[in-house]
Protein backbone atom coordinates (compact mmCIF):
# COMPACT_ATOMS: atom_id res chain seq x y z
CA UNK A 1 0.00 0.00 0.00
CA UNK A 2 2.63 1.92 1.07
CA UNK A 3 4.66 1.77 -1.97
CA UNK A 4 1.80 2.50 -4.23
CA UNK A 5 1.00 5.84 -2.32
CA UNK A 6 4.28 6.64 -2.25
CA UNK A 7 5.74 5.15 -5.38
CA UNK A 8 8.78 4.59 -3.22
CA UNK A 9 10.84 1.61 -2.67
CA UNK A 10 10.83 0.70 0.95
CA UNK A 11 14.98 -0.13 1.64
CA UNK A 12 14.38 -1.27 5.23
CA UNK A 13 11.23 -1.84 7.31
CA UNK A 14 11.01 -2.50 10.95
CA UNK A 15 7.54 -4.80 12.12
CA UNK A 16 6.24 -4.51 15.43
CA UNK A 17 10.09 -4.28 17.23
CA UNK A 18 10.12 -4.43 20.93
CA UNK A 19 13.53 -4.21 22.65
CA UNK A 20 14.42 -4.42 25.99
CA UNK A 21 17.49 -3.70 27.72
CA UNK A 22 19.27 -5.61 29.76
CA UNK A 23 17.87 -4.80 33.23
CA UNK A 24 14.45 -5.90 31.68
CA UNK A 25 13.21 -2.14 31.04
CA UNK A 26 11.24 -2.01 27.58
CA UNK A 27 12.81 0.82 25.20
CA UNK A 28 10.67 0.20 22.14
CA UNK A 29 7.10 -1.11 21.85
CA UNK A 30 5.72 -2.44 18.86
CA UNK A 31 7.52 -0.27 16.43
CA UNK A 32 6.80 -0.41 12.86
CA UNK A 33 8.28 1.52 10.31
CA UNK A 34 9.56 1.80 7.00
CA UNK A 35 12.99 3.35 5.76
CA UNK A 36 12.83 4.22 1.68
CA UNK A 37 15.62 4.24 -0.54
CA UNK A 38 16.96 8.04 -1.00
CA UNK A 39 15.21 9.30 1.19
CA UNK A 40 15.43 10.76 4.65
CA UNK A 41 13.63 9.44 7.20
CA UNK A 42 13.76 11.77 10.89
CA UNK A 43 13.19 10.35 14.35
CA UNK A 44 11.86 13.15 16.62
CA UNK A 45 10.76 12.78 20.20
CA UNK A 46 11.56 13.92 23.78
CA UNK A 47 14.71 12.25 25.71
CA UNK A 48 14.19 8.78 26.26
CA UNK A 49 11.44 8.33 24.28
CA UNK A 50 13.17 5.05 22.50
CA UNK A 51 14.52 7.02 19.30
CA UNK A 52 17.98 6.55 19.41
CA UNK A 53 17.28 2.97 21.00
CA UNK A 54 15.68 2.60 17.66
CA UNK A 55 18.22 3.76 15.02
CA UNK A 56 21.04 1.42 16.98
CA UNK A 57 19.10 -1.60 16.44
CA UNK A 58 19.69 -1.18 12.45
CA UNK A 59 23.62 -1.70 13.02
CA UNK A 60 23.18 -4.19 15.68
CA UNK A 61 24.95 -1.58 18.03
CA UNK A 62 23.06 -3.32 21.23
CA UNK A 63 24.65 -6.71 20.56
CA UNK A 64 27.46 -5.24 22.14
CA UNK A 65 26.37 -4.98 25.41
CA UNK A 66 25.33 -8.68 27.02
CA UNK A 67 21.69 -8.94 27.89
CA UNK A 68 20.26 -6.92 25.46
CA UNK A 69 17.08 -8.23 23.26
CA UNK A 70 15.07 -7.30 20.35
CA UNK A 71 12.00 -9.13 19.63
CA UNK A 72 10.40 -8.50 16.15
CA UNK A 73 12.00 -7.85 12.77
CA UNK A 74 13.81 -5.53 10.80
CA UNK A 75 14.02 -6.78 6.78
CA UNK A 76 16.75 -5.37 4.82
CA UNK A 77 15.61 -5.17 0.75
CA UNK A 78 15.71 -5.77 -1.46
CA UNK A 79 17.56 -9.73 -0.16
CA UNK A 80 14.33 -9.37 2.43
CA UNK A 81 16.84 -10.48 5.24
CA UNK A 82 15.82 -9.86 8.84
CA UNK A 83 18.87 -8.19 10.26
CA UNK A 84 17.96 -8.76 14.10
CA UNK A 85 17.53 -12.75 13.01
CA UNK A 86 20.69 -14.56 15.57
CA UNK A 87 21.77 -16.37 12.39
CA UNK A 88 22.76 -12.89 11.49
CA UNK A 89 25.94 -11.71 12.24
CA UNK A 90 25.74 -8.23 13.78
CA UNK A 91 29.44 -7.64 11.82
CA UNK A 92 27.52 -8.01 8.03
CA UNK A 93 24.71 -6.13 9.05
CA UNK A 94 27.32 -3.10 10.22
CA UNK A 95 29.05 -3.73 6.84
CA UNK A 96 25.83 -2.59 4.75
CA UNK A 97 24.72 -0.14 7.56
CA UNK A 98 26.99 2.68 8.82
CA UNK A 99 26.52 5.30 11.30
CA UNK A 100 27.48 8.27 12.53
CA UNK A 101 27.45 9.02 16.09
CA UNK A 102 26.70 12.07 18.34
CA UNK A 103 29.62 13.20 19.42
CA UNK A 104 32.28 13.24 16.19
CA UNK A 105 34.43 10.18 17.17
CA UNK A 106 37.53 10.33 14.78
CA UNK A 107 39.91 7.39 15.79
CA UNK A 108 43.27 8.81 17.38
CA UNK A 109 44.76 8.23 14.27
CA UNK A 110 45.46 10.47 10.88
CA UNK A 111 42.60 12.02 8.99
CA UNK A 112 43.40 9.11 6.04
CA UNK A 113 44.10 6.34 8.21
CA UNK A 114 40.04 7.50 10.05
CA UNK A 115 38.24 7.34 6.09
CA UNK A 116 40.76 4.25 5.51
CA UNK A 117 39.85 1.90 8.40
CA UNK A 118 36.79 0.87 6.85
CA UNK A 119 37.68 0.02 4.09
CA UNK A 120 41.08 -1.88 5.66
CA UNK A 121 38.78 -3.59 7.55
CA UNK A 122 36.89 -5.00 4.52
CA UNK A 123 40.52 -6.65 3.77
CA UNK A 124 41.71 -3.56 1.03
CA UNK A 125 45.36 -3.31 1.02
CA UNK A 126 46.15 -2.06 -2.39
CA UNK A 127 47.36 1.49 -1.71
CA UNK A 128 45.67 3.02 -4.76
CA UNK A 129 42.51 1.61 -4.64
CA UNK A 130 42.81 2.91 -0.85
CA UNK A 131 43.68 6.44 -2.03
CA UNK A 132 40.84 6.98 -4.47
CA UNK A 133 38.28 5.53 -2.00
CA UNK A 134 39.84 7.75 0.57
CA UNK A 135 39.57 11.06 -1.74
CA UNK A 136 36.26 10.33 -2.73
CA UNK A 137 34.82 9.64 0.63
CA UNK A 138 35.95 12.66 1.78
CA UNK A 139 35.10 14.84 -1.48
CA UNK A 140 31.70 12.73 -0.49
CA UNK A 141 31.47 14.46 2.98
CA UNK A 142 32.26 18.19 2.02
CA UNK A 143 35.66 17.95 3.33
CA UNK A 144 38.55 16.58 0.44
CA UNK A 145 39.53 20.83 -0.07
CA UNK A 146 40.15 21.10 3.45
CA UNK A 147 42.40 18.37 3.81
CA UNK A 148 43.97 17.10 0.86
CA UNK A 149 47.06 18.66 1.66
CA UNK A 150 47.24 17.20 5.49
CA UNK A 151 45.99 13.74 4.96
CA UNK A 152 49.00 12.37 7.90
CA UNK A 153 47.44 15.37 10.16
CA UNK A 154 46.15 13.72 13.47
CA UNK A 155 41.86 13.69 12.85
CA UNK A 156 41.90 15.32 16.47
CA UNK A 157 43.59 18.95 15.59
CA UNK A 158 40.28 19.56 13.05
CA UNK A 159 37.93 21.38 14.16
CA UNK A 160 34.10 19.71 15.27
CA UNK A 161 32.22 20.63 12.27
CA UNK A 162 35.02 19.08 10.12
CA UNK A 163 35.37 16.27 12.67
CA UNK A 164 32.11 15.48 11.82
CA UNK A 165 32.87 15.33 8.46
CA UNK A 166 35.09 13.09 9.08
CA UNK A 167 33.38 10.53 10.66
CA UNK A 168 30.75 10.79 7.76
CA UNK A 169 33.69 10.22 5.45
CA UNK A 170 34.49 7.07 7.36
CA UNK A 171 31.22 5.81 7.31
CA UNK A 172 30.71 6.96 3.56
CA UNK A 173 34.01 4.98 2.35
CA UNK A 174 32.52 1.87 2.57
CA UNK A 175 29.23 2.30 0.56
CA UNK A 176 26.87 1.57 3.15
CA UNK A 177 23.33 0.50 1.86
CA UNK A 178 21.71 3.04 4.73
CA UNK A 179 23.36 5.80 6.69
CA UNK A 180 22.36 6.03 10.43
CA UNK A 181 22.70 9.72 11.70
CA UNK A 182 22.78 9.76 15.70
CA UNK A 183 21.69 13.66 16.44
CA UNK A 184 24.91 14.49 14.23
CA UNK A 185 24.87 18.06 14.66
CA UNK A 186 23.89 18.73 18.57
CA UNK A 187 27.34 19.91 19.46
CA UNK A 188 28.63 21.68 16.62
CA UNK A 189 27.77 25.40 16.27
CA UNK A 190 24.91 26.62 13.84
CA UNK A 191 27.42 26.78 10.41
CA UNK A 192 28.92 23.60 10.54
CA UNK A 193 25.60 21.91 11.12
CA UNK A 194 24.36 23.93 7.85
CA UNK A 195 27.24 22.17 6.25
CA UNK A 196 26.16 18.77 7.34
CA UNK A 197 22.36 19.39 6.55
CA UNK A 198 23.62 20.28 3.05
CA UNK A 199 25.52 16.94 3.14
CA UNK A 200 23.06 14.86 4.47
CA UNK A 201 20.42 16.33 1.76
CA UNK A 202 23.11 15.38 -1.42
CA UNK A 203 23.72 12.04 0.40
CA UNK A 204 20.58 11.04 -0.07
CA UNK A 205 20.77 10.72 -3.90
CA UNK A 206 23.32 7.78 -3.38
CA UNK A 207 22.04 5.91 0.05
CA UNK A 208 18.72 6.23 2.28
CA UNK A 209 18.83 7.69 5.88
CA UNK A 210 17.75 7.77 9.26
CA UNK A 211 18.53 10.42 11.24
CA UNK A 212 17.30 11.17 14.88
CA UNK A 213 17.68 14.76 15.87
CA UNK A 214 16.48 16.73 18.79
CA UNK A 215 16.05 19.94 16.48
CA UNK A 216 12.83 20.07 14.83
CA UNK A 217 13.41 22.55 12.81
CA UNK A 218 16.06 20.44 10.87
CA UNK A 219 13.88 17.40 10.61
CA UNK A 220 11.61 20.27 8.94
CA UNK A 221 14.54 21.28 6.94
CA UNK A 222 15.64 18.08 5.45
CA UNK A 223 13.76 14.77 6.05
CA UNK A 224 11.49 13.88 3.77
CA UNK A 225 9.38 11.48 6.01
CA UNK A 226 9.09 11.84 10.16
CA UNK A 227 8.36 9.87 13.10
CA UNK A 228 6.97 11.04 16.09
CA UNK A 229 8.11 8.47 18.95
CA UNK A 230 7.06 8.96 22.65
CA UNK A 231 7.65 6.31 25.57
CA UNK A 232 9.01 3.71 23.01
CA UNK A 233 5.97 4.06 21.02
CA UNK A 234 5.39 4.89 17.35
CA UNK A 235 2.47 7.78 18.13
CA UNK A 236 2.54 9.17 14.23
CA UNK A 237 4.73 8.77 11.09
CA UNK A 238 4.01 10.55 7.64
CA UNK A 239 5.77 12.67 4.80
CA UNK A 240 7.27 15.31 6.83
CA UNK A 241 5.52 18.20 5.70
CA UNK A 242 2.43 16.66 6.68
CA UNK A 243 4.26 15.97 10.32
CA UNK A 244 4.45 19.54 10.53
CA UNK A 245 1.69 21.09 8.59
CA UNK A 246 -1.37 19.01 9.36
CA UNK A 247 -0.52 15.93 12.18
CA UNK A 248 -3.41 13.91 12.70
CA UNK A 249 -2.71 13.36 16.45
CA UNK A 250 -3.02 15.76 19.10
CA UNK A 251 0.04 14.24 20.85
CA UNK A 252 2.83 15.54 17.37
CA UNK A 253 1.13 18.60 17.42
CA UNK A 254 1.69 19.66 21.20
CA UNK A 255 5.41 18.18 20.49
CA UNK A 256 5.79 19.94 17.47
CA UNK A 257 4.18 23.21 18.61
CA UNK A 258 6.33 23.13 21.82
CA UNK A 259 3.69 22.67 24.18
CA UNK A 260 5.10 19.62 25.27
CA UNK A 261 8.32 18.27 25.72
CA UNK B 1 15.66 54.33 46.92
CA UNK B 2 18.81 53.11 44.67
CA UNK B 3 21.15 54.54 46.96
CA UNK B 4 19.84 52.31 49.82
CA UNK B 5 19.59 48.57 47.41
CA UNK B 6 23.50 49.62 46.81
CA UNK B 7 23.95 49.62 50.21
CA UNK B 8 22.12 46.73 51.33
CA UNK B 9 24.12 44.77 47.74
CA UNK B 10 27.32 45.97 49.39
CA UNK B 11 26.36 44.15 52.72
CA UNK B 12 25.49 41.15 50.94
CA UNK B 13 28.72 41.05 49.14
CA UNK B 14 30.78 41.70 52.70
CA UNK B 15 28.52 38.66 53.92
CA UNK B 16 29.78 36.68 50.83
CA UNK B 17 33.44 37.45 50.78
CA UNK B 18 33.49 36.78 54.30
CA UNK B 19 32.17 33.29 53.52
CA UNK B 20 34.18 32.59 50.41
CA UNK B 21 37.09 33.78 52.80
CA UNK B 22 35.97 31.14 55.67
CA UNK B 23 35.21 28.36 53.37
CA UNK B 24 38.99 28.57 51.70
CA UNK B 25 40.82 28.33 54.97
CA UNK B 26 40.51 24.51 54.77
CA UNK B 27 41.92 24.62 51.25
CA UNK B 28 45.09 26.39 52.78
CA UNK B 29 44.87 23.63 55.92
CA UNK B 30 44.55 20.95 53.53
CA UNK B 31 47.35 22.08 50.82
CA UNK B 32 50.00 23.09 54.06
CA UNK B 33 49.09 19.30 55.43
CA UNK B 34 49.75 18.02 51.70
CA UNK B 35 52.58 19.53 51.67
CA UNK B 36 53.85 18.42 54.62
CA UNK B 37 53.29 15.09 54.28
CA UNK B 38 54.78 15.11 50.64
CA UNK B 39 57.92 16.94 52.06
CA UNK B 40 58.79 14.76 55.09
CA UNK B 41 58.42 11.19 52.35
CA UNK B 42 60.60 13.19 49.74
CA UNK B 43 63.00 14.18 52.49
CA UNK B 44 63.22 10.92 54.45
CA UNK B 45 63.94 9.39 50.47
CA UNK B 46 66.59 11.81 49.91
CA UNK B 47 67.91 11.28 53.16
CA UNK B 48 68.26 7.31 52.74
CA UNK B 49 69.81 8.10 49.17
CA UNK B 50 72.41 10.09 49.95
CA UNK B 51 73.14 8.40 52.86
CA UNK B 52 73.43 5.39 50.62
CA UNK B 53 75.44 7.27 48.27
CA UNK B 54 78.20 8.87 50.87
CA UNK B 55 78.48 5.59 52.30
CA UNK B 56 79.20 3.89 48.90
CA UNK B 57 80.88 6.57 47.38
CA UNK B 58 84.14 5.26 47.13
CA UNK B 59 82.80 2.26 45.44
CA UNK B 60 81.59 3.73 42.25
CA UNK B 61 84.09 2.64 39.94
CA UNK B 62 84.05 0.33 36.76
CA UNK B 63 85.93 -2.12 39.04
CA UNK B 64 83.15 -2.54 41.19
CA UNK B 65 80.72 -3.51 37.95
CA UNK B 66 83.62 -5.45 36.61
CA UNK B 67 84.64 -7.48 39.48
CA UNK B 68 83.18 -10.76 41.26
CA UNK B 69 82.59 -10.95 44.50
CA UNK B 70 85.69 -11.79 47.14
CA UNK B 71 86.54 -12.66 50.69
CA UNK B 72 88.34 -9.00 50.67
CA UNK B 73 85.73 -6.08 50.81
CA UNK B 74 88.24 -3.56 48.48
CA UNK B 75 88.13 -6.32 45.37
CA UNK B 76 85.05 -7.27 45.47
CA UNK B 77 82.35 -6.45 43.07
CA UNK B 78 78.77 -6.78 42.18
CA UNK B 79 79.54 -8.29 38.64
CA UNK B 80 77.77 -11.90 38.89
CA UNK B 81 75.00 -9.88 41.06
CA UNK B 82 73.96 -7.59 37.94
CA UNK B 83 74.26 -9.82 35.33
CA UNK B 84 72.25 -12.18 37.31
CA UNK B 85 69.81 -9.47 37.75
CA UNK B 86 69.47 -8.53 34.14
CA UNK B 87 69.47 -11.96 33.21
CA UNK B 88 66.57 -13.11 36.01
CA UNK B 89 64.47 -9.98 34.75
CA UNK B 90 65.03 -10.77 30.83
CA UNK B 91 63.13 -14.26 31.64
CA UNK B 92 60.73 -12.50 33.87
CA UNK B 93 60.04 -9.98 31.46
CA UNK B 94 59.41 -12.41 28.37
CA UNK B 95 56.94 -14.71 30.73
CA UNK B 96 55.07 -11.83 32.75
CA UNK B 97 54.52 -9.22 29.68
CA UNK B 98 52.85 -11.59 27.10
CA UNK B 99 50.99 -13.22 29.82
CA UNK B 100 49.97 -10.53 31.72
CA UNK B 101 48.84 -8.00 28.85
CA UNK B 102 47.02 -10.96 27.33
CA UNK B 103 45.19 -11.66 30.23
CA UNK B 104 44.22 -8.18 30.45
CA UNK B 105 43.30 -8.05 27.12
CA UNK B 106 40.85 -11.11 27.83
CA UNK B 107 39.03 -10.43 30.92
CA UNK B 108 38.49 -6.63 29.38
CA UNK B 109 37.35 -7.37 25.66
CA UNK B 110 36.15 -11.19 25.70
CA UNK B 111 35.31 -12.85 29.05
CA UNK B 112 31.81 -12.59 29.70
CA UNK B 113 31.12 -10.81 32.72
CA UNK B 114 29.46 -12.46 35.49
CA UNK B 115 30.40 -14.15 38.80
CA UNK B 116 33.44 -16.14 37.51
CA UNK B 117 35.09 -12.99 36.28
CA UNK B 118 34.59 -11.01 38.92
CA UNK B 119 36.00 -13.89 41.15
CA UNK B 120 38.96 -13.72 38.90
CA UNK B 121 39.01 -9.98 39.40
CA UNK B 122 39.52 -10.14 42.72
CA UNK B 123 41.57 -12.71 42.53
CA UNK B 124 44.56 -10.36 40.60
CA UNK B 125 43.69 -7.55 42.23
CA UNK B 126 44.75 -9.45 45.70
CA UNK B 127 47.55 -11.25 43.82
CA UNK B 128 49.37 -7.56 43.74
CA UNK B 129 49.15 -7.14 47.04
CA UNK B 130 50.35 -10.67 48.87
CA UNK B 131 53.54 -10.92 50.16
CA UNK B 132 56.67 -11.90 48.00
CA UNK B 133 58.01 -14.15 50.70
CA UNK B 134 54.59 -16.48 49.73
CA UNK B 135 55.51 -16.30 46.31
CA UNK B 136 58.94 -17.74 47.11
CA UNK B 137 57.30 -20.61 48.69
CA UNK B 138 54.98 -21.27 46.26
CA UNK B 139 57.95 -21.49 43.42
CA UNK B 140 60.14 -23.24 45.99
CA UNK B 141 57.38 -25.82 45.95
CA UNK B 142 56.14 -25.47 42.37
CA UNK B 143 59.49 -24.89 39.78
CA UNK B 144 61.94 -26.32 42.07
CA UNK B 145 61.12 -29.40 43.70
CA UNK B 146 57.53 -30.17 41.35
CA UNK B 147 59.44 -28.97 38.05
CA UNK B 148 62.87 -29.79 38.58
CA UNK B 149 64.14 -26.57 37.36
CA UNK B 150 66.43 -26.50 40.29
CA UNK B 151 68.11 -23.22 41.49
CA UNK B 152 68.10 -21.57 38.30
CA UNK B 153 67.65 -18.04 36.74
CA UNK B 154 64.85 -20.07 34.70
CA UNK B 155 63.37 -20.33 38.42
CA UNK B 156 63.88 -16.89 39.79
CA UNK B 157 62.66 -15.10 36.42
CA UNK B 158 59.22 -17.53 36.38
CA UNK B 159 58.79 -16.54 40.15
CA UNK B 160 59.57 -12.87 39.59
CA UNK B 161 57.28 -13.42 36.70
CA UNK B 162 54.52 -13.99 38.66
CA UNK B 163 55.37 -11.47 41.17
CA UNK B 164 54.32 -8.87 37.84
CA UNK B 165 51.54 -10.42 36.79
CA UNK B 166 49.02 -9.16 38.71
CA UNK B 167 50.96 -5.64 38.76
CA UNK B 168 50.59 -6.11 34.54
CA UNK B 169 47.12 -7.59 34.20
CA UNK B 170 45.87 -4.52 36.32
CA UNK B 171 47.21 -1.63 34.73
CA UNK B 172 46.41 -3.32 30.85
CA UNK B 173 42.77 -3.74 32.41
CA UNK B 174 42.84 0.22 33.33
CA UNK B 175 44.24 0.93 30.28
CA UNK B 176 41.55 -0.36 28.28
CA UNK B 177 38.84 0.66 30.20
CA UNK B 178 40.03 4.33 30.21
CA UNK B 179 39.24 4.26 26.00
CA UNK B 180 36.13 5.65 25.87
CA UNK B 181 33.38 4.25 24.67
CA UNK B 182 32.68 6.11 21.81
CA UNK B 183 35.97 5.21 20.40
CA UNK B 184 35.17 1.49 20.50
CA UNK B 185 31.56 1.83 19.05
CA UNK B 186 32.94 4.12 16.05
CA UNK B 187 35.18 0.90 15.03
CA UNK B 188 32.58 -1.45 15.90
CA UNK B 189 30.21 0.30 13.45
CA UNK B 190 32.44 0.17 10.52
CA UNK B 191 32.25 -3.78 10.54
CA UNK B 192 35.18 -4.45 12.61
CA UNK B 193 35.18 -7.20 14.39
CA UNK B 194 36.78 -8.27 18.05
CA UNK B 195 39.70 -8.83 17.60
CA UNK B 196 40.03 -6.27 14.55
CA UNK B 197 39.23 -3.54 17.77
CA UNK B 198 41.47 -5.00 19.77
CA UNK B 199 44.60 -5.05 17.67
CA UNK B 200 43.72 -1.81 15.40
CA UNK B 201 42.25 0.30 18.60
CA UNK B 202 42.31 -1.14 22.21
CA UNK B 203 46.38 -2.16 22.16
CA UNK B 204 47.58 0.88 20.08
CA UNK B 205 45.40 3.28 22.77
CA UNK B 206 46.08 1.91 26.08
CA UNK B 207 49.88 1.42 24.95
CA UNK B 208 50.76 3.88 26.85
CA UNK B 209 49.25 2.70 30.29
CA UNK B 210 50.47 -1.19 29.24
CA UNK B 211 54.12 -0.03 28.91
CA UNK B 212 53.93 2.06 32.22
CA UNK B 213 52.67 -1.20 34.18
CA UNK B 214 55.18 -3.14 32.65
CA UNK B 215 57.80 -1.03 33.94
CA UNK B 216 56.50 -0.35 37.61
CA UNK B 217 56.26 -4.39 37.42
CA UNK B 218 60.16 -4.57 36.36
CA UNK B 219 61.18 -2.07 39.00
CA UNK B 220 59.53 -4.25 42.21
CA UNK B 221 61.04 -7.10 40.84
CA UNK B 222 64.40 -5.65 40.44
CA UNK B 223 64.11 -5.11 44.17
CA UNK B 224 62.69 -8.35 45.24
CA UNK B 225 64.62 -10.07 47.94
CA UNK B 226 62.33 -12.28 49.46
CA UNK B 227 60.89 -14.96 46.99
CA UNK B 228 64.70 -15.09 45.24
CA UNK B 229 66.46 -16.50 48.81
CA UNK B 230 63.47 -18.81 49.13
CA UNK B 231 64.26 -20.58 46.23
CA UNK B 232 68.05 -20.49 47.02
CA UNK B 233 69.85 -18.11 44.87
CA UNK B 234 73.75 -17.88 45.98
CA UNK B 235 74.95 -15.35 47.87
CA UNK B 236 78.47 -16.19 47.20
CA UNK B 237 79.32 -16.42 42.70
CA UNK B 238 82.17 -16.21 41.33
CA UNK B 239 81.59 -17.23 37.83
CA UNK B 240 79.26 -16.03 35.23
CA UNK B 241 76.12 -17.95 33.40
CA UNK B 242 76.57 -19.25 29.87
CA UNK B 243 76.37 -16.15 27.46
CA UNK B 244 73.05 -15.87 25.97
CA UNK B 245 74.60 -14.70 22.68
CA UNK B 246 77.60 -16.11 20.86
CA UNK B 247 79.53 -15.77 17.87
CA UNK B 248 79.10 -19.00 16.40
CA UNK B 249 75.78 -20.25 14.89
CA UNK B 250 72.87 -20.25 16.22
CA UNK B 251 73.99 -17.47 18.68
CA UNK B 252 71.58 -17.45 20.89
CA UNK B 253 71.71 -20.55 23.64
CA UNK B 254 69.61 -20.87 26.26
CA UNK B 255 72.12 -22.89 28.88
CA UNK B 256 72.46 -19.71 31.40
CA UNK B 257 68.67 -20.37 32.30
CA UNK B 258 69.68 -23.46 34.14
CA UNK B 259 72.78 -21.60 35.90
CA UNK B 260 73.36 -20.60 39.61
CA UNK B 261 72.67 -17.13 39.88
CA UNK B 262 72.85 -13.91 42.35
CA UNK B 263 70.95 -10.86 42.30
CA UNK B 264 71.99 -7.38 43.55
CA UNK B 265 69.34 -7.13 46.06
CA UNK B 266 71.29 -10.40 47.45
CA UNK B 267 74.85 -9.66 47.04
CA UNK B 268 73.21 -6.26 49.16
CA UNK B 269 72.30 -8.43 51.53
CA UNK B 270 74.91 -10.76 52.31
CA UNK B 271 77.47 -7.86 52.34
CA UNK B 272 75.31 -6.17 55.34
CA UNK B 273 75.63 -9.31 57.18
CA UNK B 274 78.94 -9.17 56.99
CA UNK B 275 81.05 -8.13 60.25
CA UNK B 276 83.56 -5.90 58.52
CA UNK B 277 82.74 -2.49 57.57
CA UNK B 278 84.14 -2.33 54.39
CA UNK B 279 81.70 -4.77 53.41
CA UNK B 280 78.94 -2.18 54.67
CA UNK B 281 80.49 0.14 52.20
CA UNK B 282 79.85 -2.30 49.28
CA UNK B 283 76.53 -2.65 50.78
CA UNK B 284 75.84 0.74 50.40
CA UNK B 285 77.15 1.38 46.99
CA UNK B 286 74.90 -1.91 45.81
CA UNK B 287 71.87 -0.15 47.18
CA UNK B 288 72.56 3.35 45.81
CA UNK B 289 72.50 1.38 42.38
CA UNK B 290 69.44 -0.97 42.89
CA UNK B 291 67.61 2.57 44.13
CA UNK B 292 69.35 4.81 40.42
CA UNK B 293 67.85 1.61 38.67
CA UNK B 294 64.47 1.79 40.17
CA UNK B 295 64.59 5.83 39.33
CA UNK B 296 65.45 5.45 36.44
CA UNK B 297 62.96 2.79 35.40
CA UNK B 298 59.98 4.60 36.92
CA UNK B 299 60.86 7.93 35.10
CA UNK B 300 61.10 5.91 31.92
CA UNK B 301 58.02 4.99 32.79
CA UNK B 302 56.19 8.74 33.28
CA UNK B 303 58.47 9.63 29.66
CA UNK B 304 56.51 7.32 27.61
CA UNK B 305 53.09 7.70 29.15
CA UNK B 306 53.52 11.72 28.92
CA UNK B 307 54.73 10.97 24.94
CA UNK B 308 52.42 8.92 24.51
CA UNK B 309 49.21 11.05 25.99
CA UNK B 310 50.37 13.82 24.11
CA UNK B 311 49.43 11.90 20.75
CA UNK B 312 46.47 10.11 21.60
CA UNK B 313 43.56 12.66 22.74
CA UNK B 314 39.61 11.85 22.14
Amino acid sequence: MNKLKHNEIIKAESKNLDFFYADGTQALKNVSLPVYENKITALIGPSGCGKSTFLRSFNRMHDLYPGNRYKGQIILQPDNTNILSEKVDPIEVRMRISMVFQKPNPFPKSIYENVAYGLRVRGETNKRALDEKVEEALKGASLWNEVKDRLQDLAFNLSGGQQQRLCIARALATEPEIMLFDEPTSALDPIATMNIEELMSELKEKLSILIVTHNMQQAARISDYTAYMYLGKLVEYDATNQIFTNPSKKETEDYITGKFG
Amino acid sequence: MIKQKKASNLKDLNVIRKMISNHKKYDFMFAGLGTIVIASLTITLLVLFLDLVIDGYPKFNLDFLSNFPSRRAARAGILSAWVGSSLVLLVTFFVAVPLGVASGIYLEEYAKKNWFSDLIEINVSNLAGVPSIIYGLLALGLFVYSFGLGQSILTAGLTLALLMLPIVIVSTREAIRAIPVHIREAAYAVGATKWQVCHNHVIQYAYGGILTGIIIGMARAIGETAPVITIGALTFIAFLPPSPVGLEPPFINFDWLDAGFSVLPIQMFNWISRPQHAFHINAAATGAIIIILTLLMNGLAIKLRYNIRKKIKW
